[in-house]
């Protein structure tokens, strides 16, 4: 889905961060619900904090934390973007047509995030129920301490997938070489393979749900104990 | 089993080693009976101590200073009639809505996971009726907490429990907490005991799991990054909202120069002293700087750049009393802020327990297995029988005479040094009994003029 014609244009050569941001946040009592941005030239917490049912056209590449702790709203990326896109989403979609930089939904707690290109390390670290699908790679401690969600990587993953990983799901079609602390690989039920067809298919990926292997927690770590002291 | 018995996982308490002292038998310094019992209890169970509390050891603090009051060279002023004011402004700096507090003693983070929900709602009452604020923790805002709290801080910490925008832009400040002075470089701990249906829910945890949460932030790190990531809840919220920086006292006066940089509109700077619901023994008695130490260097951090009382210092560190919340402000805090007071306030510790804390192997005046979720008092449980016990309006009550009695206390030394504000206490004000606290605090040794430390570089 992208922003229609119609779309209200806010061009950040001429309007600041903070402008945008505020009309975005004063629409949801009211104002246009397609928007685009053009120029965005890295900056930082672009359409951040969104609170309504929106689509948000994103031009160009962005700097740290696009559409952090995003709620209902729609945002598009049209290039890359840096640290903690989509960092504690609540609801809604992220779609980036590019590469993430770190940390792509961290701690996120809904919604559906989308990366076309690749992620780099700790994507979807301590997510809480985010759903995240990654069309390309993704790179080191992807998953870390991740509680609750969906992590799909249609590529490969890099080292230390899931470590201290909780409920969370992680499904990889590549190789997961070196899987964290209390990660293991688990059984892809029919179930899975349900549940995987239709995160694929939100978001926009052609990938066959039966390639992907399944990984998840050992729950070895879930209460303490002496004999695992090594790998806390 | 027998002290020298080696435990299977999960047992390993209840032997007491309770020599009885005669006329030549000579205790160790080193090898005192609570240190050889400690090397018994490692022996047989292979992991560190986990408590609550804060650091048990003496260090340089707030009674080894001294305020020099009035007399011929500078005059009091009179007790009942004239005016010592107590508010504070935080958030000067850059928020579009700072808060205003009646009194510069403030109700410290502590989580509802560690704290009971009764608990919680009592610390919000006591600080409202006081006209002060009180602050999540980590384990997100509890809608009991928000009801009952005029002035609610909320903290971002690195686990980002329950983290949510909407709380956010209900909170009146945000506390971005970067560390805590009983665990600086620590992360957080709930014990599964404690992990309740709703904490678990609360939490996006499965119940009855330890939780180990992370001590660094999951999207930033280091100043830079900092910057970047208050800029962003700055704009989350619009700019209506003071941004804290909470940081355990180490590198105070780097720490306090970065977060100013990093756009903090107030600092919130924790002693190694300072209380928690659950550290390794070992992070709470051995990492960090007493708060007498650091507040010295955090105001000369700010003062260099030029941010003294434009960016608030607000200070927390085995705060008791209102002589201590008096010193503290005195060394340039704009503000105080406890946690182990408070909970003793609303009744922790009671002898009136002393039946049922033996019952769990402790007594009144030592307990400090917060942890553990089984206090009698109903605070630091998720049991609902035991928090059940614990009624809210009364210990909202007690929050508030207890921080009333402070504020008296705390008035009465300022007018006695001839102050109208407890903000025009100052240094000059005070002097030290002790070397170390005359050195770390930057006052004169009492009856001389000498600072240690001070013209020798
Ligand atoms: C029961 C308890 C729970 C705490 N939980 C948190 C927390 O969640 N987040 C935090 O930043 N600090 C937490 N702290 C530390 C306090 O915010 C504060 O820094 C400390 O208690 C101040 O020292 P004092 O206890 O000597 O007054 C906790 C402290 C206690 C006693």
């Amino acid at each position: 889905m992208s922003a229609t014609a119609s779309a209200e244009t806010v061009d950040l050569v001429a309007a600041s961060v903070r402008e945008l941001n505020q009309r975005l946040h004063d629409a949801a009592s009211g104002g246009p619900t397609g928007w685009r941005v053009s120029n965005p030239n890295g900056a930082h917490a672009l359409a951040a904090g969104l609170d309504a049912e929106m689509d948000v056209e994103i031009d160009g590449h962005t700097g740290y934390y696009c559409a952090g702790m995003n709620k209902l709203a729609t945002v598009r990326v049209r290039g890359n973007v840096g640290v903690g896109v989509a960092e504690n989403m609540m609801s809604g979609t992220v779609i980036v047509d590019g590469d993430a930089s770190q940390s792509a939904g961290a701690t996120g707690r809904g919604g559906l995030l989308v990366i076309k290109g690749s992620a780099s390390a700790r994507c979807g670290i301590s997510m809480k129920g985010i759903d995240i699908v990654v069309h390309g790679n993704i790179g080191h401690a992807g998953a870390f301490l991740a509680q609750k969600g969906n992590l799909v990587v249609c590529g490969d993953a890099g080292p230390g997938l899931g470590d201290s990983i909780y409920e969370a799901r992680l499904y990889v079609r590549g190789s997961a070489a070196e899987l964290g602390a209390d990660c293991i690989e688990k059984e892809m039920r029919d179930e899975h393979v349900t549940d995987l067809r239709a995160l694929l298919e939100r978001a926009e990926s052609d990938a066959d749900p039966s390639d992907f292997r399944r990984y998840g927690s050992a729950r070895q770590l879930y209460t303490f104990d002496v004999d695992n002291a090594g790998s806390y | 089993m027998t002290e020298f018995d080696v435990a299977s996982k999960g047992e390993g308490f209840g032997t007491e080693a309770t020599g009885r002292w005669r006329p030549g038998l000579r205790e160790s310094a080193l090898f005192d009976r609570n240190t050889i019992h400690e090397i018994h209890r490692m022996a047989r169970e292979g992991i560190y101590d986990i408590r609550g509390f804060g650091a048990k050891r003496r260090v340089p603090h707030f009674d080894d200073l001294l305020f020099l009051g009035a007399s011929v060279s500078r005059y009091p002023l009179e007790g009942y009639r004239e005016k010592c004011a107590t508010d504070v402004t935080l958030g000067t700096r850059f928020a579009k809505e700072p808060i205003h507090l009646d009194i510069p003693i403030t109700i410290a983070g502590m989580s509802f996971g560690a704290l009971s929900a009764p608990a919680k709602e009592a610390l919000g009452r006591g600080a409202s009726a006081m006209g002060t604020s009180t602050t999540t923790g980590d384990g997100g805002m509890l809608p009991e907490e928000r009801d009952h709290s005029d002035k609610l801080v909320y903290q971002i910490l690195p686990s980002r429990y329950g983290m949510n925008p909407d709380d956010l832009r209900r909170a009146d400040a945000i506390e971005v907490v970067v560390g805590q002075g009983a665990k600086p470089g620590g992360g957080g701990m709930l014990l599964g005991q404690k992990i309740s249906d709703r904490v678990a829910e609360m939490r996006d945890l499965p119940k009855g799991v330890d939780q180990r949460s992370a001590c660094r932030h999951p999207d930033w790190t280091g100043p830079d990054d900092l910057e970047i990531k208050i800029g962003e809840l700055r704009e989350i919220t619009d700019w209506r909202k003071p941004i804290y920086v909470k940081v355990g006292a180490t590198r105070t006066y780097f720490d306090v120069a970065l977060a100013v940089k990093a756009g903090a509109d107030v600092i919130v700077l924790d002693g190694m002293e300072g209380g928690t619901a659950a550290s390794q023994d070992v992070f709470i008695e051995h990492v960090g700087i007493p708060i007498l130490a650091a507040i010295p260097e955090a105001v000369r951090s700010l003062q260099e750049l030029g941010m003294h009382r434009q960016v608030q210092l607000i200070v927390s560190g085995g705060i008791r009393s209102g002589a201590d919340a008096a010193k503290a402000l005195a060394l340039g805090a704009d503000a105080v802020s406890i946690g182990v007071a408070a909970v003793i306030a609303l009744g922790d510790n009671s002898h009136h327990f002393e039946d049922e804390y033996e019952e769990i192997g402790t007594s009144a005046g030592y307990y400090d297995d917060w942890h553990e979720g089984r206090d009698p008092v109903g605070i630091s449980t998720q049991d609902e029988a035991l928090a059940s016990r614990f009624d809210a309006e009364l210990g909202g009550r007690r929050l508030a005479n207890y921080l009333r009695a402070m504020v008296l206390e705390a008035q009465t030394l300022a007018r006695a040094c001839g102050k109208s504000h407890l903000h025009n206490l100052e240094p000059e004000d005070l002097v030290a009994l002790t070397f170390e606290a005359a050195a770390m605090a930057k006052v004169p040794v009492a009856g001389t003029s000498w600072i240690p430390g001070q013209n020798a570089r």
